[in-house]
């Protein structure tokens, strides 16, 4: 699985956009996860990069504005620690009779699902897609037309994988619907 | 639920609700006009109440635009979206496309197997919207599509899986954009249930060689997710020329990531794959302008193609471009991810960025400097440790808590590793192990504790050092003020209480041990000091009566030299063998620490009575106020002290002169010889399997039920320390002098046992019994040589900050490694998703049957009934055919569909194989072994198997 959530917060740590793929979390859950993450990102300065890790998802964000993006994807290079044995001390019996201790593991022998760069380009292109469909966009307009932003990530993203990379296909549905009504 | 029922039933929409229904804008609005959260809610919950009654409304219209208000509510505001489940499916069969769209919408964003029970009910629908007809604009079914992708549940996808085959194999260009998404809802399907795999996987493959970019990215994407989640990509094996295709053909950079990926798994299954895809990746390497695709050429050469050192050199070269790219942290850090993935396989790469790395140790950003600190923890050899985790450990000191924290723990489990292998001078070691508890903000007492009892046990030449740090970290009453470090002090005490005889001065530390900011310590922290106390106080006395007897020795012998004295000191008693080790190998020397060692022999033999008088009258009078402690450890242990204080005092021994006087006095003798017997007993470590070696005793039976036992047990008062019997070692020297009377029953009892089971016990013996397999603890150590404690010495005085060089210029001290289980056994925690291998199995199934048709049918009858017959065949005999098919591969036709059945079972046993590799992979190395193995074996299938499978032979060769 590549993609696991969307989200697009504001500055206050407001949700304005949340799309989970595959990923059943209950209202609590999302409502705890989505504000740890938020706490997350805003904490960080331009100058640091744009890969958080957090619980088991690897984090791509990317501030316009006010708004953030954050794209959860799998962290599965995460340092893995291994259980390493236990040891039981003689006489010392005022100290925990067995010992336990971790060391770090090795890496985990896997190729990284998704494509840390490629996630931002994503990204970048939603922003686009969205720019060019709102002129200008900006937090406004996302609450307004929250369907539209849905509709367009649709497009773009259909169960975790990227399908769409083309502004014009895009925008082409939901231009459609637009003549329609 | 039940409430929203009742309202809904209540108030039936009206005619006034559609006229004057507020509109999603509407609601917005009053949201963002509200000025606080309270009044926020007040908005909510009254959009909530017109939406219950608006939702239940027979006009579409009204009945959508509240399902999109409650949609927007529930994305944003985190409100429960479920009970209108049954709304959201009524508007789908709508005709207008909007209310459709808001329909799947909500259906989307809130459907989950595992939550709507409703979610049958839709399935009719989904059908009706995926088959091809004018009335169906591709939008409403791309939503659907979406539906089901984000909310298959095994049932569902197999009502629709034959649903999606006209979607999937569709060639109009119109329906293009479906056919992509028809693919991922596929893939989502098949990852569900996977045995519709006969079903879809065959269009899946087809949409590869598509003319439509679109389809064939989707379906790249779609093999990509396959080929990485599956345990073992060998299934897509044969698909690789499709892929190799694309990578020299495609421009469209989001391909070739996907693409490179699969190869990235693929790659180390067949040789000859690697050396031919490794032109082309190199190729776009070189001249692609994308980051993203450039990073991805870098890792999947580094990661499957470590083999071919110009395509090493050539994506090392772009790491270091990344690595020096000032302006994006990003690629900083994906460099440094980049380098990290080499580690093992090619130090040299990050030996040569090493200054990129340690630079980076100093990044603004956190990520960035943990990433550099595993780096360079990773570079760590013996030769270097030394000075690296000296300059870390200054590093920490500046650096803010987390960071501090992350460095600290980083060195403590590299130096850690393996029983201390990285470490030639424990001596540096257990300094920096008291630097480390300096920093302020140090929050790793548990493992720094850890360290310093293990080290103490394990190695015994690190003592004399190592009570040397733990007395200066008792004697700081800083550190006292942070509760992250209790543990350590706790380790200190112990340390100093078990090798006080390497101590410069008891007395200090027994003020050391009693001062009164102790108070601050957790009781059981406190009691651990009060034991400590204990063994300083007998070991002061038994001091004091063997410099009595060495005095009169030496006026026997007339012999002045300070040396010989305690010599003969320690060949008269035997008290504690390392230490006389110790004097002998000084004994010589010249150099000024020859006198700093005199010197601490000097105060310990310099017992007088009234030295000794005071430290028992400091010692009753800190510890007298403990008896009446509250907490049963410290009382207990407090009053041990003060037992032995009082029976000390009530001897004989202020008057006694001379040591023959002393060997008159039996009470005396009997005390002193306790005391001797309670400590002299080495303390080793004990294996982690002991436990397991003892076998369980015929007519034992474990699994019997002893709930009768608990009514039996309640009418006694047992408490649980009565049961805790570990071995004789782990016996209170207290419990052995005081209770001996008091329960000579359950001891005789513990001794017939011992003597039964005797070989599971650490030896009792002082001298230790040779036939037992058990290793003694500490045994193996040799004698320090005169020279090298010469040296010893003059490392204890330099100041171990100065990074030195560090030859390795005396042989690294004794570590006890107790057998092959001893700190390596490792337990994985990773578990194999069932779901992948079923998946795996299935696609498996698909692929191969297709390859390998044509040269199976006419066998088929043959292979049939050999299978019968091997039916009853054990194991062994299958892995014999293994042996003779390999060796006599390829010689004879008849073979063939033998042949073919040898490789089903050794798919099977290679599957096996790698599950049971996955549950218990042992460290690094042997992973990285096991992959090697894995590979080898992986090459020789593949080798069988090319006869079947003319795609692959036409295109490698």
């Amino acid at each position: 699985m590549g993609i696991r959530f969307v989200l697009l917060v504001n500055k206050q740590g407001q949700t304005r956009l949340a799309q989970y793929y595959a990923e059943h979390l209950t209202l609590d859950e999302r409502r705890a996860l989505e504000g740890e993450i938020v706490r997350k990102c805003l904490a960080r300065t331009e100058q640091q990069c744009s890969f958080v890790e957090h619980r088991n998802y690897k984090i791509v964000y990317r501030r316009y504005a006010s708004l953030f993006f954050l794209v959860g994807v799998d962290n599965d290079e995460q340092m893995e620690y291994t259980y390493c044995g236990s040891f039981t001390h003689g006489r010392s019996k005022q100290f925990s009779s067995v010992i336990a201790y971790v060391a770090m593991g090795a890496v985990v022998d896997v190729i990284a699902y998704v494509n840390e760069l490629a996630i931002l380009e994503f990204i970048h292109l939603f922003v686009e897609t969205m720019d060019r469909h709102f002129g200008n966009v900006c937090e406004l307009d996302i609450m307004f037309h929250l369907e539209k932003a849905h509709f367009m990530l649709e497009e773009m993203v259909m169960n975790g994988c990227i399908v769409e990379t083309s502004k014009s296909n895009i925008l082409a549905p939901i231009q459609l619907m637009e003549k329609a009504s | 639920m039940a409430a929203t029922a009742a309202i809904t039933t209540t108030s039936s929409p009206s005619l006034v609700d559609t006229l004057f229904q507020r509109s999603l804008d509407d609601v917005i609005r009053a949201l963002r006009s509200s000025p606080s959260s309270a009044s926020e809610e007040t908005v909510i919950s009254r959009a909530l109440d017109e939406i219950r009654r608006e939702i239940r409304s027979p006009d579409l219209d009204t009945k959508s635009v509240s399902l999109q208000k409650l949609t927007y509510l529930s994305s944003l505001h985190h409100l429960d979206l479920s009970w209108a489940a049954f709304h959201a499916l009524e508007l789908l069969p709508s005709p207008s496309l909007p209310h459709a769209r808001i329909g799947y919408l909500a259906a989307s964003l809130s459907f989950h197997p595992s939550s709507t029970e409703l979610l049958p009910l839709a399935t009719h629908q989904l059908r009706k919207h995926f088959a091809p007809s004018p009335a169906n604009p591709p939008a409403l079914a791309a939503s659907a599509l979406h539906l089901l992708a984000l909310a298959s549940s095994p049932d569902l996808g197999r009502h629709l899986a034959s649903d999606l085959l006209p979607l999937l194999s569709s060639q109009s260009a119109a329906s293009s954009s479906l056919r992509a998404k028809a693919v991922a809802t596929a893939l989502r399907t098949l990852a569900v249930c996977p045995d519709v795999a006969p079903v879809l996987f065959k269009p899946l493959v087809d949409c590869l060689s598509s003319s439509d970019p679109r389809t064939v990215s989707a379906a790249v994407g779609a093999f990509c997710e396959l080929a990485l989640a599956a345990p073992d990509p060998f299934p897509y094996l044969p698909l690789a020329p499709e892929f190799y295709r694309l990578l020299v053909d495609s421009r469209n950079n989001w391909v070739l990531i996907k693409v490179l990926k699969i190869f990235a798994r693929l790659a180390p299954l067949e040789p000859r794959l690697a050396s031919r895809i490794l032109d082309p990746i190199c190729q776009l390497l070189r001249r692609s302008h994308a980051k993203s695709l450039v990073f991805e050429c870098i890792r999947t050469i580094l990661s499957s193609l470590t083999d071919h050192e110009e395509a090493v050199r050539l994506a090392v070269d772009k790491v270091k471009e990344f690595l020096s790219s000032d302006d994006d942290p990003n690629l900083r850090y994906l460099g440094l991810r980049a380098l990290s993935m080499l580690e093992s396989a090619h130090p040299w790469v990050v030996e040569e960025s090493r200054e990129a790395v340690i630079k980076s140790l100093s990044d603004p950003d956190t990520n960035i400097r943990v990433e550099s600190l595993h780096l360079i923890v990773g570079m760590l050899c013996e030769s270097n440790v030394v000075e690296i985790c000296n300059l870390l450990n200054k590093y920490a000191m500046k650096s803010d808590p987390e960071f501090a924290n992350e460095i600290i723990g980083a060195m403590l489990v590299t130096c850690g590793k393996n029983l201390y292998e990285l470490i030639l001078d424990f001596d540096w070691y257990v300094a920096l192990l008291g630097e480390m508890v300096r920093n302020p903000h140090c929050a790793k007492g548990e493992e720094i504790e850890r360290q310093l009892v293990d080290i103490g046990l394990r190695v015994r030449d690190a003592r004399p050092e190592l009570v040397r740090v733990a007395r200066d970290l008792l004697i700081d009453p800083a550190l006292l003020g942070n509760p992250f470090l209790f543990r350590v002090l706790s380790a200190s005490a112990w340390v100093s209480g078990e090798y006080v005889e390497f101590s410069r001065n008891p007395v200090e530390l027994v003020e050391a041990l009693l001062q009164p900011r102790i108070n601050l310590l957790p009781s059981l922290i406190r009691a651990v000091y009060i034991q400590s106390v204990f063994k300083v106080m007998s070991f002061c006395f038994i001091s004091f009566i063997e410099q009595i007897q060495a005095v009169e020795l030496l006026s026997v012998g007339g012999s002045t030299q300070r040396s010989e004295k305690n010599d003969e000191q320690s060949d008269t008693v035997p008290l504690k063998t390392t230490e006389s080790n110790v004097s002998e190998g000084d004994h010589g020397d010249t150099t000024a620490d020859t006198v700093l060692l005199l010197d601490l022999i000097d105060k310990k033999t310099n017992f007088t009575r009234e030295s000794i008088s005071d430290l028992m009258n400091l010692i009753e009078t800190a510890v007298a106020p403990l008896s009446e402690c509250e907490e049963v450890e410290v009382q207990e242990r407090a009053r041990n002290v003060l037992g032995l204080l009082f029976t000390l005092r009530e001897t004989q021994f202020w008057n006694i002169e001379a040591a023959h006087e002393l060997k008159s006095d039996k009470e005396l003798s009997e005390i002193i010889e306790l005391l001797e017997a309670a400590f002299s007993e080495e303390l080793g470590p004990v294996s982690a399997n002991a436990q397991k070696r003892v076998s369980v005793p015929e007519g034992l039976n474990l699994n019997a039920n002893l709930s009768d036992l608990s009514k039996i047990l309640t009418d006694y008062d047992l408490t649980p320390s009565a049961s805790i019997s570990f071995s004789l070692q782990s016996y209170n020297p207290q419990e052995t002098k005081e209770d001996s009377v008091l329960a000579v029953e359950p001891s005789s009892l513990l001794a017939e046992h011992r003597k039964r089971h005797g070989l599971y016990y650490l030896s009792t013996q002082r001298d230790g019994d040779e036939l037992n397999d058990y290793p003694r603890a500490n045994e193996p150590l040799l004698p320090v040589d005169h020279g090298d404690a010469t040296e010893d010495l003059v490392k204890l005085t330099t100041p171990s900050l100065v990074p030195r060089k560090s030859k390795p210029t005396k042989p690294r001290p004794v570590v006890i490694r107790l057998d092959e289980g001893d700190g390596t056994s490792t337990s994985h925690l990773t578990t194999v998703k069932k779901s992948d291998n079923l998946l795996s199995e299935a696609i498996r199934g698909v692929l191969l049957e297709n390859e390998s048709q044509p040269s199976l049918s006419g066998k088929l009858d043959t292979s049939s009934k050999r299978r019968e017959n091997d039916a009853s065949d054990n194991s062994e005999l299958i892995s014999q055919q293994i042996e003779s098919v390999t060796l006599e591969h390829g010689n004879s036709s008849s073979r063939k569909s033998r042949q073919h059945r040898t490789h089903k079972e050794r798919y099977e046993s290679h599957f096996k194989n790698e599950d049971i590799e996955k549950s218990s992979r042992h460290s690094i190395k042997s992973s990285r072994q096991h992959r090697r193995h894995k590979h080898r074996q992986r090459g020789d299938v593949t080798a069988d198997i090319v006869p079947q499978t003319p795609a692959i032979q036409d295109f490698l060769l």
